[in-house]
């Protein structure tokens, strides 16, 4: 007896602590469907992302609207823009520190959950709230103004958005690991309130200043609007590629600095 | 052949995680300072200490979540906080807060995700005492509930290993002694228990093994008994009006303290000192012994930094 029976027995005890495939992905799926659970029964959470961009668009693209369909449609593409960054940065940039500030997450740390799960889920959450700006605004603009979009532009409109979450879901990460927990929510509207007006998600960036309009082409969310923008043409005419590789960057940059931040804070 | 399954037999518990060696500085001051100790299974393992002498910290780098600057850890024969070790390993901390939308029975459904062969959910529920609020809201649990409920989280994975880091803060008694039941019960199924806690009643009803740490080093270590046993003194306690420094000649007698009406002698030998006071002063009233219990024990140690 018997190495053959101890690496036997070695050998049985690894497997019986591995997981089946089925069992992995479970993680993932329960932790996004709770994920999605906790943050739409929170009313601070759900009820400022999903109404604040129909809110705004009604009184800006609706009844302040002196130019017609033109500029209605302008202004659903910039609000949608403005209304996908939202629950990406919260989510993650708030959500994440409260959490981490409250120690829950040294609680997850010490189990064997994939870390990735807990980014996972909150993308596909953010993304879920996309998806529900963008039909509330949809909602709007359909009955209150006299926008017309082919069903191509619509699908186009919304995958760009939908998908356009993904740098601000790095940004939030990066801010959520960095944060403190009583801080996390007015930091991350301090950071989100100006790069959207400064972007012209509010007002069309035409209408702002020749600097600020330079300076825009520093901030993510100006690429964003301008590929929106493109769906209907009505953008200020920078190449498609050239938005998708500054998004890209900014994506690559905050990814890797949230990476940093995190190894920073985890072992020591 | 029969030696040898009786041998096994025999053992009835083995060594799950071990530190040998282990220092740890914050800044340039040390939290811990050569800890050796051994985790077995089917015990429970209680460190004591006051607030700050490393307690929480010898916990985080048997999880794997901080590194020691040196010596060498092992949980289960592999590195702490690997994969493997974690996913047979279950571990309570202090948490001020749990995410407040989700309810008992969700919280639960996710941790038991996470572990390959999770503990049945009506077990979870039965051992943490939660049967009567699966559908709450953790937003509306008191201070003990939310104890209970991260008592779940924590043994969802079926552990072979347990680190419960001050488990009965908040509790009122009832739920208290479902705690200490629940241990009692996950010890006997072979789990092994690590234990911090504040209440020296709770380390002197659970605990096996007892290591006190003062300044993160370890000042004493043993079962509840030879701790207490450590310090010899026993106390008597009676109404008298004898002068303090009358009663220092006593034999055996090591302190004298009045205290009030009452005066207390400690003495290293109960017979020679009670047979020469009830000589002397044969009508002492309300008069008690007392041996020491382990609070007495914790602070006498605790102040005297007594070396093992």
């Amino acid at each position: 007896m018997n190495n053959s029976q101890i690496i036997n027995d070695a050998q049985s005890m690894d497997s019986s602590q591995s997981m089946k495939m089925g069992q992995t992905l479970n993680i993932y799926y329960l932790e996004s469907k709770f994920e999605w659970l906790k943050s739409i029964r929170n009313p601070a959470f759900a009820l400022p992302a999903v109404l604040f961009p129909a809110l705004f668009y009604t009184f800006f693209g609706v009844l302040m609207n002196q130019h017609g369909p033109q500029a209605a449609t302008y202004l659903l593409c910039t609000y949608g823009t403005f209304g996908i960054i939202g629950p990406a940065l919260f989510s993650f940039g708030a959500g994440l520190a409260v959490e981490r500030g409250q120690g829950w997450l040294d609680i997850k740390d010490a189990s064997p959950m994939p870390a990735s799960a807990q980014i996972v889920s909150r993308l596909l959450v953010s993304m879920g709230f996309s998806v529900m700006v963008l039909i509330s605004l949809g909602l709007v603009a359909f009955f209150f103004t006299d926008v017309s979009l082919s069903l191509a532009q619509v699908l186009k409109l919304s995958t760009i958005l939908v998908m356009g979450g993904l740098p601000f879901c790095l940004l939030g990460l990066t801010l959520g690991l960095l944060l403190k927990a009583e801080s996390a929510p007015a930091v991350v509207n301090l950071v989100y309130l100006p790069i959207s007006f400064l972007s012209g998600l509010w007002i069309p960036i035409t209408l702002l200043p020749n600097f600020l309009q330079s300076f825009a082409e520093f901030l993510p969310p100006y690429h964003l609007s301008q590929l929106a923008l493109k769906v209907v043409e009505l953008d200020s005419g920078g190449s498609v590629g050239k938005h998708l590789a500054i998004l890209t960057l900014f994506s690559i940059v905050f990814f890797g600095l949230a990476i940093m931040t995190f190894n920073k804070k985890s072992v020591r | 052949m029969q030696i040898h399954s009786n041998q096994q037999q025999n053992i009835h518990s083995s060594v799950i995680a071990s530190a040998y060696g282990l220092t740890k500085s914050f800044a340039g001051k040390k939290a811990l300072d050569n800890i050796d100790l051994e985790i077995k299974s089917g015990q429970v393992f209680a460190i004591l200490g006051a607030n700050g002498a490393g307690k929480t910290t010898l916990i985080n780098i048997l999880l794997g979540r901080l590194n020691a600057d040196s010596g060498e850890v092992s949980v289960f024969g592999v590195k702490a906080g690997s994969l493997q070790a974690k996913r047979q390993a279950g571990a309570m901390l202090q948490v001020a807060n749990l995410p407040e939308t989700l309810k008992i029975k969700e919280h639960i459904q996710l941790f038991q995700s996470y572990y390959p062969h999770p503990m049945d959910y009506q077990q979870v529920i039965h051992y943490a005492g939660l049967q009567d609020m699966q559908n709450r809201y953790s937003k509306k649990l008191s201070g003990g509930e939310k104890q209970r409920l991260l008592f779940a989280l924590s043994i969802c994975g079926n552990p072979k290993l347990l680190f419960l880091d001050e488990p009965s803060v908040g509790m009122d008694v009832e739920a208290r002694q479902g705690l200490w039941q629940a241990i009692r019960d996950l010890r006997a199924a072979g789990t092994g228990i690590v234990l911090t806690t504040h209440y020296l009643e709770e380390a002197d009803n659970l605990a096996d093994d007892i290591v006190l740490i003062k300044q993160g080093l370890i000042i004493k270590r043993g079962s509840s008994e030879q701790i207490k046993s450590s310090i010899s003194h026993t106390t008597i306690r009676f109404i008298s009006n004898e002068k303090p420094e009358v009663l220092e000649l006593l034999p055996a007698v090591v302190n004298v303290q009045p205290s009030g009406k009452f005066i207390q002698l400690h003495t290293d030998n109960v017979n020679q000192t009670l047979t020469a006071l009830l000589k002397s002063y044969p009508n002492l009233q309300d008069l008690t012994v007392s041996s020491p219990g382990l609070e007495q024990a914790f602070l006498q140690l605790n102040n005297s930094g007594e070396e093992v």
